[in-house]
């Protein structure tokens, strides 16, 4: 049997992903405020270098960039699986209101108090808990007699995901100068705070969730036909939409509970990976998780390097500065290849 | 073959099947009539547990549905339902090869004899020289052939159609129901068709059901159940079931309707 069109552009696709990837982290390693040369990162990497480097790529860089490899996996991925599942373009891992869930317990953590509670956990921990508490929200308001319409989840994630942005707001503008920054700060994204113990929650989560969500391409696949299509094949929809739901916001929540807000990549990179492997899940996901990684350490690596003329760029407004044009040309140049008639 | 018995379903408390009682027999086609709203529609959906009946049973086999899951549902019964557009650029074979999800593991791929499964089916439905092209730049008719070679692959023992040539051109219907029909006797492949086309069922079913106020109305061969009469009543047109002479296969000729504004 001849080799699959599809088969041989995910193969070209992930060898070229995977030799960019290498390429972005090794000069993402060299960046933190003061750069370094690729060939001193590699020093370090075999077990050399001076105890300056070992510090700054090691504890300073290294977590930063493995940060970017999972929060970009695992948004691209969730974009992908939210894509399929309800068969619209528009919807994102912003689309149900995580990111303003997400940023609303972000701000609470930041201007309250809470005793014995460190604020480096209690913002993280209050952004998870706000964040998954929405999609909840939003998931209860748009059950019609048992079912879910799709129509109505995506209404009612704009309707709260806009409530709850007003919150922000109203705290942002209560609070103190030094808070207000803070919080502004987070709504833009940053993978900088990153440490490694923050690293040995969002990895787990983030790998488990990835996993999870791949083992139902089929499924997702059949879903994408439609409902119907999807029950005719016997797939317990109801059960695979819940479940899909719960570690996509696992993900997303584990993401952007410790680097803010970051948007745009759960949205066009899977629409990119679509036009370039086709629909198919059990490629696209693993394709997504490789190219949202690579996306988010490639802006990381541009955010640093506008560091002499505007100090550290915050990495949201990269991401999207980067990929919304791009992904503005591609709806107008291939509009019908991006497989939404 | 399969039983449906005394089946009721409610739709926000509105009753949408009375009590349905039918026997659908080992290799028949089945045409299931009625208008608008009458239930048709939601009796099929009942019939591979898309919905499940309020009371009564379907029972496949001696197994009621009721005790199956969905999946292992799928593994005898395929749906072919209206031409829909399917916005993503799967291939033909993507589409063809998801008719073995019923029965793959979650972490299987396709075995050799799920590929000689799927290229057997293409073959039948003439989609075999196709299997490279995109769903979404296909044609309706096209379309459902890819549908049906998909129902082909889950091996069925029975496939329900819910008005599988509705939107399709005229002369699309009659291939598309040409094939189904050719696949029934040489597969004995039993089939249940809803329709609203008295004509098109006169054609390619062996017996027909009339449904009638959530309720069925009449079942038989053509000659018992599509007479003047039934057709007036149920139907409200002045309609009669002749043999035309070219083709020698049965019809309904319309002669108007029986029922003013």
């Amino acid at each position: 049997m001849k080799p699959r069109k599809e088969h041989t552009r995910a193969l070209i696709a992930i060898a070229f992903l995977t030799i960019v990837t290498i390429v972005i982290i090794l000069l993402d390693l060299s960046w933190a405020n003061w750069p370094l040369s690729i060939s001193q990162v590699i020093d370090v990497l075999m077990g050399g270098g001076s105890s300056v480097n070992r510090t700054i790529v090691m504890t300073i860089n290294l977590p930063r960039v493995v940060m970017g490899i999972f929060v970009g996996a695992g948004l691209a991925v969730s974009g992908a699986v939210m894509q399929a599942m309800f068969r619209n373009p528009m919807a994102s891992p912003y689309i149900l209101g995580l990111s303003n869930g997400a940023a609303l317990g972000a701000a609470l953590g930041m201007v309250t108090t809470i005793p014995l509670i460190p604020v480096a956990i209690a913002v993280p921990a209050l952004a998870f808990i706000v964040c998954f508490a929405t999609v909840m929200l939003v998931y209860m308001l748009s059950r019609v007699g048992g079912n879910i319409q799709i129509e109505t989840l995506l209404l009612s994630g704009i309707a709260v995901s806009a409530l709850l942005s007003a919150l922000v707001s109203l705290l942002t503008f209560l609070s103190s100068q030094d808070q207000m920054e803070q919080i502004v700060f987070w709504t833009m994204g940053s993978l900088s705070k990153a440490t490694w113990s923050n690293l040995m929650f969002v990895v787990p989560v983030i790998s488990m969730g990835i996993i999870l969500m791949a083992t139902l391409s089929k499924e997702l696949n059949a879903m994408m036909l439609g409902d119907a299509h999807a029950m005719d094949l016997g797939v317990d929809i109801r059960k695979v939409r819940i479940i899909l739901l719960i570690f996509s916001t696992l993900v997303i929540a584990a993401a952007v509970s410790f680097v803010g807000v970051i948007g745009f990549v759960g949205l066009i990179i899977p629409h990119i990976v679509r036009l370039v492997v086709g629909p198919n899940n059990r490629i696209l996901i693993p394709v997504s998780a490789f190219a949202g990684a690579t996306y988010l350490v490639m802006c990381d690596y541009i955010a640093h390097s506008m560091y002499t003329i505007t100090g550290v760029l915050p990495i949201g407004i990269i991401t999207a500065i980067v990929g919304g044009p791009y992904f503005i040309y591609l709806l107008r140049k291939r509009k019908r290849e991006v497989g939404w008639n | 073959m399969m039983n449906i018995e005394n089946l009721k379903f409610n739709y926000n408390g509105k009753p949408v099947l009375n009590g349905i009682n039918v026997d659908i027999r080992e290799g028949e086609i089945l045409g299931i009539l009625g208008q608008n709203g009458c239930g048709k529609t939601t009796l099929l959906k009942n019939l591979n547990k898309n919905l499940v009946p309020d009371s009564g049973c379907v029972i496949l086999d001696d197994n009621n549905l009721e005790e199956m899951s969905k999946k292992e549902i799928a593994r005898s019964i395929a749906v072919v339902p209206q031409t829909n557009e399917i916005r993503f650029a799967f291939t033909v074979r993507d589409i063809v090869s998801m008719g073995r999800m019923p029965f793959m593991g979650t972490f299987d791929g396709e075995s050799s004899k799920d590929v000689d499964i799927i290229n057997d089916a293409m073959e039948k439905t003439g989609i075999s020289t196709f299997s490279d092209r995109y769903i979404n730049t296909m044609s309706g008719g096209e379309r459902q052939r890819v549908i049906i070679a998909r129902a082909l692959v889950q091996n069925p023992k029975i496939l329900l159609m819910d008005e599988p040539t509705l939107h399709l051109d005229i002369n699309t219907q009659f291939d598309v129901l040409d094939l189904i029909s050719q696949l029934s006797k040489e597969n004995k492949l039993t089939v249940v068709i809803v329709s609203h086309d008295l004509s098109m069922v006169a054609r390619y079913c062996d017996r027909v059901m009339l449904i009638k106020d959530h309720e069925v109305y009449a079942i038989g061969t053509l000659d018992e159940v599509l007479t003047p009469d039934n057709m007036d009543t149920v139907f409200g047109v002045d309609a009669e079931l002749i043999t035309d002479i070219k083709t020698g296969k049965r019809t309904v000729f319309l002669h108007g309707s029986t029922k003013r504004l």
